[in-house]
C-alpha cells in the first residue's frame, strides 16, 4: 500500500478540510489518519492517505492539490510517506 | 504511524532551514572506452555516458518531487581521463578533445558538472599523466562543466613533489586563461592527497578503477538544519551539543539513504555510498561558519575554531554512519570560503586567515577550499601551499585538498565573483616569504612511518 502524506498550512478559513476531503473522495483516495491544530490563527493539518486505489499519477495529484490550495489561500504539500518514515523511524 | 509533529519537523527543515540532498552523482567507468584511435575513444566515451546517464536528471527530479525534498545537483563522475586517454593522446590538445566530449555529454544530459578529468600521480607520472596535467588550463578554459582533480600524494606512497611543483604552474596558468572570469577555471581544479575513489562532490569527484561499471553516490547536506538544532541548546554542555549534532546528522543522512536507494532502483545502477557532508552554499542560513559561531565563537577563525570544527566533523560522522548502509566519500564538514557566507564574513572581519584555515583542515573533511589569493602570487608559493596541505593529509592519514584561485590583476582588498553555488570571495593575503628552492628540489617525499605517533 502506497501511503502519501498531505500537509496543509495557511490562514484558517471555513471549509479547508471539506474541500481537500472532497477532492480525495472524488479520486478514490482513502484517508487513514488526520491530525489538525490551529496555532496563532494558522491552520496546520496532516493527513495520511492511501492512494493505491486511485488511478492518478503522483505528479498529477500533487499539482491538483497545489492548485486547490492556491484557490483557498493555503499551501498544500503532497509527499511520499517514505521520507518521514526514514527520518523518524529506525 | 507518523505523527503531525514529525511531519512538520521534516518540512520545516526543508522549507526554513535549507535542507536538501546536494547531489546524486553517477559514477561511470570508461575503462571499456580505451582505444588507440582518438576519435574512436571520444565516440565510445560519448556513447557510454549518454547510455548510462540519460535518465539521471529526470529520475532525480521525479524522486525530488515525490519526497518533497530538493535534489539540487545531478552529476556524473568518470574514470580518471589520464588512464582512458593514455593509448590515444599524444599531445595535451588530444586530451582537450576528450574534455570537450565530456562537456558536451554533460550539456546533452542536462547535468551541471562532470568530474574525472583527473590523474592519480602520488608516486610518479606516466607520459599520459603529464600530458593531461599540461592540458588542464586549456581544458578548463574551453569547457564549462568539466571538473579536474589530481592526486599528488598518499599516506602509503608519500608526496610526489615533481607533481606538486608542476601543479603550482598549472593553477597559475588556469587562472590566467580564465582571468576574465576571475579565475573560474581554478574553481574546477582540485589537488588531492589521499583522494577517495568514490566521492560524489565536485570538483574532486572521479570514478575509481576499483569501482563497478556504474554506481550511484549521494551527497547530503544541511548545515542550516544543524545550526537551527543548536539554537535550541545554546547554553547546554558539550554532551548535549554533541548529541544534538549526532541526532540531526542521523536524520538528514536517512533522507540521503532513501534517495540513494530509490535512484539506484529506478536507474538500475548499484548504490555506492552516501557522503554525509555538511556542504555550505552562499545562501543565508546554509553556512558551516554559522554553526561554529552558534557554538559560541564570535567569528569563525577565533581561538577555539579548530576544536569546534573537530567536534562538529566527528559528530556528523557518528550520527551519519548509522543512518546509511554505506558511508564513504569525504564525509564531514566542508569549509570552502567562497561558498559559505559566514566564512566570507569572517575573512572580511579579519578573523580568518589562510594559516588558520590550514589548521582547520587538519580536522575538517577536506582542505583549503575555494580560497582566492592575490593574482601576483608566484607559482612556487602556490606549490608550497599545496605541499603543506598534502603533508597534513599524508601524516594524518586523511584526505586533504587544495582549491586555490589566484585572482589575476587583483590583490588583497578586492573580491572575486563566480556566482551560483561557487559564490564570491574576498582575496586573502598569502605569506610573502619565498619557498622556491624547497619546492623545486624535485623527486618525492617518502611515505611516513606509522609508528612512534606523537
Amino acid at each position: 500500500m502506497k501511503r502519501t502524506i498531505i500537509t496543509v498550512v495557511g490562514k484558517d478559513t471555513v471549509g479547508i478540510i471539506a474541500k481537500v476531503c472532497t477532492y480525495l473522495a472524488d479520486n478514490n483516495m482513502n484517508i487513514l489518519d488526520i491530525s489538525q491544530t490551529i496555532t496563532g490563527g494558522f491552520f496546520n493539518m496532516m493527513m495520511i492517505v492511501d492512494v493505491s486505489a486511485s488511478g492518478k499519477a503522483f505528479a498529477d495529484v500533487k499539482s491538483d492539490l497545489e492548485e486547490l490550495g492556491k484557490g483557498i489561500g493555503v499551501s498544500i504539500h503532497v509527499q511520499s510517506e517514505e521520507i518521514f518514515d526514514m527520518m523518524h523511524r529506525i | 504511524m507518523i505523527n503531525i509533529n514529525e511531519v512538520f519537523e521534516t518540512n520545516n527543515m526543508i522549507e526554513k532551514e535549507n535542507f536538501d540532498v546536494r547531489t546524486i552523482t553517477m559514477g561511470i567507468s570508461l575503462l571499456d572506452c580505451i582505444d588507440s584511435d582518438l576519435a574512436e575513444t571520444n565516440r565510445k566515451i560519448r556513447e557510454k555516458i549518454l547510455s548510462k546517464a540519460q535518465n539521471l536528471v529526470s529520475t532525480g527530479n521525479e524522486i525530488s518531487n515525490e519526497l518533497g525534498v530538493p535534489i539540487v545537483n545531478k552529476r556524473v563522475s568518470v574514470t580518471p581521463i589520464a588512464l582512458i586517454g593514455s593509448a590515444c593522446c599524444h599531445t595535451p590538445d588530444d586530451f582537450v578533445t576528450i574534455a570537450k566530449t565530456l562537456d558536451d555529454c554533460a550539456k546533452t544530459i542536462g547535468i551541471n558538472f562532470i568530474g574525472g578529468y583527473s590523474a592519480l600521480v602520488s608516486e610518479g607520472m606516466t607520459a599520459a599523466d603529464e600530458l593531461l596535467i599540461h592540458s588542464i588550463p586549456k581544458a578548463l578554459a574551453t569547457t564549462e562543466r568539466v571538473c579536474s582533480s589530481i592526486n599528488v600524494g598518499s599516506t602509503k606512497q608519500g608526496i610526489n613533489m615533481d607533481a606538486v611543483r608542476l601543479m603550482g604552474d598549472i593553477v597559475r596558468e588556469t587562472a590566467e586563461l580564465t582571468g576574465d572570469e576571475d579565475g573560474l577555471g581554478c574553481a574546477k581544479l582540485v589537488i588531492f592527497c589521499n583522494a577517495p575513489d568514490d566521492n560524489p562532490f565536485m570538483a574532486g569527484a572521479f570514478h575509481g578503477v576499483t569501482m563497478p561499471d556504474a554506481v550511484i553516490n549521494v551527497g547530503v547536506s544541511g548545515p542550516g538544519v544543524v545550526k537551527c538544532a543548536l539554537e535550541e541548546c545554546r547554553d547546554a554542555d558539550f554532551e548535549v551539543l554533541c548529541e544534538t549534532i549526532k541526532k540531526t546528522a542521523f536524520k538528514i543522512t536517512r533522507v540521503g539513504q532513501l534517495v540513494a536507494q530509490e535512484a539506484s532502483k529506478r536507474l538500475g545502477v548499484p548504490f555506492g555510498i552516501i557522503d554525509l557532508s555538511l556542504a555550505p552554499t552562499p545562501a543565508i542560513g546554509d553556512s558551516v561558519a554559522d554553526i561554529l559561531e552558534e557554538m559560541g565563537l564570535e567569528r569563525a577563525g577565533a581561538p577555539g575554531t579548530t576544536a569546534a570544527l573537530a567536534l562538529l566533523n566527528d559528530q556528523v560522522k557518528k550520527g551519519g554512519v548509522m543512518a546509511s548502509s554505506y558511508v564513504g566519500g569525504l564525509s564531514g564538514a566542508f569549509i570552502p570560503v567562497s561558498e559559505d557566507q559566514g566564512m566570507i564574513n569572517a575573512v572580511e572581519a579579519g578573523a580568518l586567515t589562510i594559516e588558520k584555515l590550514e589548521a582547520m583542515t587538519c580536522v575538517c573533511s577536506v582542505g583549503l577550499d575555494m580560497i582566492a589569493i592575490p593574482g601576483d602570487t608566484k607559482a612556487t608559493t602556490i606549490s608550497g601551499i599545496i605541499a603543506d596541505e598534502m603533508a597534513l593529509g599524508m601524516i594524518n592519514q586523511k584526505t586533504t585538498a587544495v582549491r586555490l584561485i589566484p585572482a589575476i590583476g587583483k590583490g588583497v582588498g578586492d573580491t572575486v565573483e563566480f556566482g551560483g553555488l561557487l559564490g564570491h570571495a574576498p582575496i586573502m593575503p598569502v605569506n610573502q616569504f619565498d619557498c622556491s628552492r624547497f619546492v623545486s628540489r624535485g623527486g618525492r617525499i617518502p611515505a611516513p612511518v606509522h609508528s612512534f605517533k606523537n
